[in-house]
């Protein structure tokens, strides 16, 4: 690899990549994202090497893995260029007929497409697929573009050009301004303006500053990060370059999390090849600019996601946040001044610079601006990755681009912002997504987790599930984090169990605004959410818990009870058969009946029962009604005879 | 130094810059309660018990003042109806760990603190940090730590530098607000060596 001392030079070798890539050459993109890994992608790989080996094609086809489109619901994903076909859910043995068929005689395969469940057509491209083209995807569209371990690719797509004009074009405080006129907010939780932190961080008067990448992503379910740092390494490097440059860095952290094993190669591979470029180290691009930077791999605490508590991380120290009375912009690593921002938001930097103001702010609301990453989980049909203009209604994202719940069942809920966010009802289903919007609701965004809920959920124990995650990953410093939100789930968890009691709520409400008011960081400040917006939106299901001691969602074990009604029941033995604790008494030709003290509540019976006779349902708030007189329970001819 | 005028409690005080508010507050004759604060030590912030209010162009808000930096013109309350219901809480919390703790007695006295509002937990520690922090930052023997983390987070001595370094010290000992600290020393010390602990006023060894 050449080194790059210019500019100029950087064209050059930019134009010599793009003169060795022939746009008509057929090309096989497969995601090797973790999602698509784990569901058989790396085979899938291997698979049409070897058939394009065995076919004797390697001059005329090229392989690639690549970063994570974001549809990890159909993943192994594999987009076949010129023609941006998209296959789904590929095996290993589609190979040979993918070769044979879509890359020598240009059929398309298609068993391999999506379905439009609603209108049973299929969609070729990408862009034909309604979870994709109700997107607006200006950062995630490039990862299924490049080879995420090519720094080539990268170059191929226009990559490392914001740097160049930054270091050539323009001051810092050109820099600061272009992104202050977007109004850039943090998308890791905040929604601090980066450029209000980096100009806090450049007029400091300490010469010695830092630069950090958080990837130290621990929400339940949320995978944006990753997704972006393993699959377009270079473009958070880029992003964490121009912010070094603008405030006067020369040193920068990536902190990522150990459980992202490939991000941290792929970053590792990046920085590399950015040094053998010269786009890292000393004199980048002969600019006189020196910046180095390195990966830092976090221990797995969720609580080093919180800026300051990283710092103290990085510093060496346990992971405690620590107060921030003077703001870390000022005084954090060592310190010194440090602008710390999240993976996204270094990875809208690069476009900023590249488009201008203008055209990001033609993106979003007026006071969020440009677009969201949301992993989208839970009870959804289209599971993955979304990115989608600030300002979109819920309603859009949940049922436009998430295809809506499965089974056809009901909407009950949708939590954002992590485990510390709000889940908000169907009466908020229109509401538009963006900073201030959610916050004023509830909920807020957070660094981008979307879990959708359904009827099935019970919203008393989704906040149990979600304080039980705080208490476990708090790090016990302050007592109103340490035992507060602990004095929390433990009321939370007897009201689960039907030990709740008249003046729970009220004091529940209590701590939590003493658990909001005092704790010293966001992760206790945030933790009392998850049970104050659902008391806000789902009060009554709290008080049928309390009071009735009834589940409405059917889902706490101590609260239901399972019965077999007599008169649906055909005796098939299938429950019986099943039941892990012999629980079910009965026989051929005999009414089954439910052992109540013996029944673990393992839900067996019901997944089990034919849906035909739907015999086996679940109580709750009320007893169960006696089991029939045993003379009353034999069947005759399939008929009940009593 | 440059001095800093501001108020607590309605009095006019003048304080340095880089002093907390706690600081400046006792300086000034004002006492705030503190269960993690030491003066030789780095302000830590963890028992929240000091909060107070402070209010600044209109705007009021609660801080903690073991780490809050004194402002100019900054006004500050040590008691409110707000202020008392934190502190109350925080001692009801802490009194399901340590509910003989004398220190914590005698503030719930004055804050109304239910000392059975949560169900017990006795584990006396309230992690307030003080043996540890002494221990590291006047000593610099870290013989005492802290092992885990949130609920399951205790205090516990390192055998082999306890057994060198607590005998001739025990300098923590006092520091103590619940006393959960002898207990902890003499079991480690009691697993490392045959020779009693120490010797109590009465002669009982441990």
């Amino acid at each position: 690899m050449p080194r790059i001392n210019s500019p100029d030079e950087l064209e050059k070798v930019r134009n010599e990549i793009l003169s060795q890539k022939d746009a008509n050459k057929p090309c096989i993109s497969i995601c090797a994202g973790t999602g698509c890994l784990a569901c058989g992608a790396a085979e899938v790989i291997a698979a049409f090497k070897e058939e394009i080996n065995k076919q004797g094609l390697e001059a005329d086809v090229d392989t690639k893995g690549t970063g994570c489109p974001g549809f990890c619901e159909r993943g192994p994903i594999v987009v076949i260029y010129p023609e941006e076909i998209c296959y789904l859910q590929v095996k290993p043995e589609d190979a040979p007929e993918i070769i044979a068929q879509t890359i020598k005689e240009k059929k398309v395969l298609e068993r391999l497409l999506y379905l439009d469940p609603s209108t049973n057509e299929s969609a070729t491209r990408e862009s034909d697929i309604p979870f994709y083209n109700n997107q607006e995807r200006l950062i995630i569209s490039n990862n299924i573009k490049i080879d995420s371990k090519s720094i080539e690719d990268y170059l191929a797509i226009g990559g490392y050009s914001a740097l160049a004009k930054v270091l050539f074009q323009m001051t810092p405080e050109q820099v600061l301004e272009e992104v202050g006129k977007t109004n850039l907010r943090g998308r890791g939780g905040g929604g601090f303006p980066a450029a209000l932190k980096w100009e806090g961080s450049r007029n400091a008067p300490d010469p010695e500053k830092y630069v950090i990448v958080n990837a130290d992503e621990g929400d339940p379910g949320a995978f944006m990060d990753r997704a972006l740092l393993e699959g377009n390494p270079h473009l958070i490097l880029e992003g964490l370059m121009i912010g070094a440059y603008t405030i006067g860095a020369r040193e920068g952290y990536i902190y990522v999390r150990q459980e992202y094993p490939l991000a941290v190669e792929n970053v590792n591979i990046a920085i590399r090849h950015a040094e053998e470029y010269g786009l890292l180290g000393n004199n980048i691009l002969g600019s006189g600019f020196d910046f180095t930077v390195e990966v830092h791999q976090g221990a797995g605490a969720f609580v080093c996601g919180e800026s300051s508590a990283l710092m103290t991380a990085l510093e060496g120290k346990t992971g405690e946040p620590r107060p921030k009375y003077i703001r870390s912009n000022i005084r954090g690593l060592w310190e010194k001044p440090t602008v710390l921002n999240n993976v996204e938001t270094w990875a809208n930097v690069p476009l900023i610079l590249n488009n201008g103001a203008d055209w990001f702010n033609s993106y979003g609301t007026d006071r969020s601006k440009g677009t969201k990453i949301f992993s989208l989980v839970g009870k959804i049909n289209n599971t993955g990755l979304v990115e989608i203009p600030m300002g979109m209604a819920l309603r859009d994202i949940i049922y436009k681009v998430g295809g809506g719940i499965p089974e056809n069942k009901k909407f009950k809920a949708v939590q954002t912002g992590g485990p510390s966010g709000g889940c908000l009802p169907d009466s908020m289903l229109d509401l538009e997504v963006s900073f201030d919007e959610l916050t004023a609701a509830g909920s807020m965004m957070g660094s981008g987790g979307m879990i959708v809920m359904d009827e099935d959920t019970c919203m008393v124990d989704v906040a149990r599930y979600f304080l039980d995650f705080l208490t476990d990953e708090s790090c016990g410093k302050c007592v109103p984090c340490r035992e507060g939100v602990k004095q929390m789930l433990k009321i939370l968890t007897n009201i689960t169990k039907g030990r709740g009691k008249e003046g729970d709520l009220e004091l529940l409400e209590e701590l939590g605004e003493v658990v909001k008011d005092i704790s010293l960081c966001a992760l206790g400040q945030t933790a009392p959410n998850p049970f104050l917006s659902t008391l806000k939106y789902f009060r009554e299901e709290y008080e049928a818990h309390i009071e009735d001691k009834r589940c409405p969602a059917l889902y706490c074990k101590e609260l239901i009870s399972y019965y077999i009604d007599p008169e649906k029941c055909q005796a098939c033995m299938a429950c019986l058969k099943k039941c892990p604790s012999d629980a079910i008494i009965g026989g051929k030709k005999t009414i089954h009946i439910i052992d109540q003290d013996k029944c673990t509540k393992c839900n067996t019976c019901l997944d089990v029962c034919p849906p035909r006779f739907k015999a086996v349902s679940k109580i709750s708030g009320e007893p169960v009604p006696p089991p029939i007189p045993e003379e009353e329970r034999t069947i005759t001819r399939g008929n009940k005879e009593k | 130094m440059s001095k800093i005028l501001l108020k607590i409690d309605g009095k006019e005080i003048e304080a340095e810059e880089g002093m907390t508010l706690l600081e400046a507050a006792r300086d000034g004759g004002i006492e705030i309660p503190a269960l993690c604060h030491h003066e030789k030590l780095e302000p830590y912030g963890a028992c929240r018990i000091c909060t107070v209010e402070a209010e600044k162009n209109g705007r009021s808000k609660l801080v903690v003042s073991c780490v809050y930096p004194v402002e100019k013109g900054l006004n500050v309350t040590t008691r409110s109806e707000k202020i008392d219901r934190v502190r109350k809480t925080i001692l009801e919390l802490l009194l399901s760990h340590a509910p003989d703790s004398e220190k914590l007695l005698e503030l719930a006295a004055e804050y109304g603190a239910n000392k059975d509002r949560f169900e017990k937990e006795p584990s006396f520690c309230v992690h307030c940090g003080l043996c540890v922090r002494y221990c590291a930052e006047i000593k610099g023997k870290f013989a005492v730590g802290f092992i885990n983390r949130g609920s399951r987070r205790e205090i516990n001595f390192l055998p082999e530098l306890a057994a060198a370094e607590c005998w001739k010290c025990k300098e923590c000992f006092p520091l103590c607000p619940t006393s959960a600290l002898q207990a902890a020393f003499v079991f480690t010390e009691a697993q490392f060596s045959e020779t009693p602990a120490f010797e109590t006023d009465s002669g009982n060894k441990y």
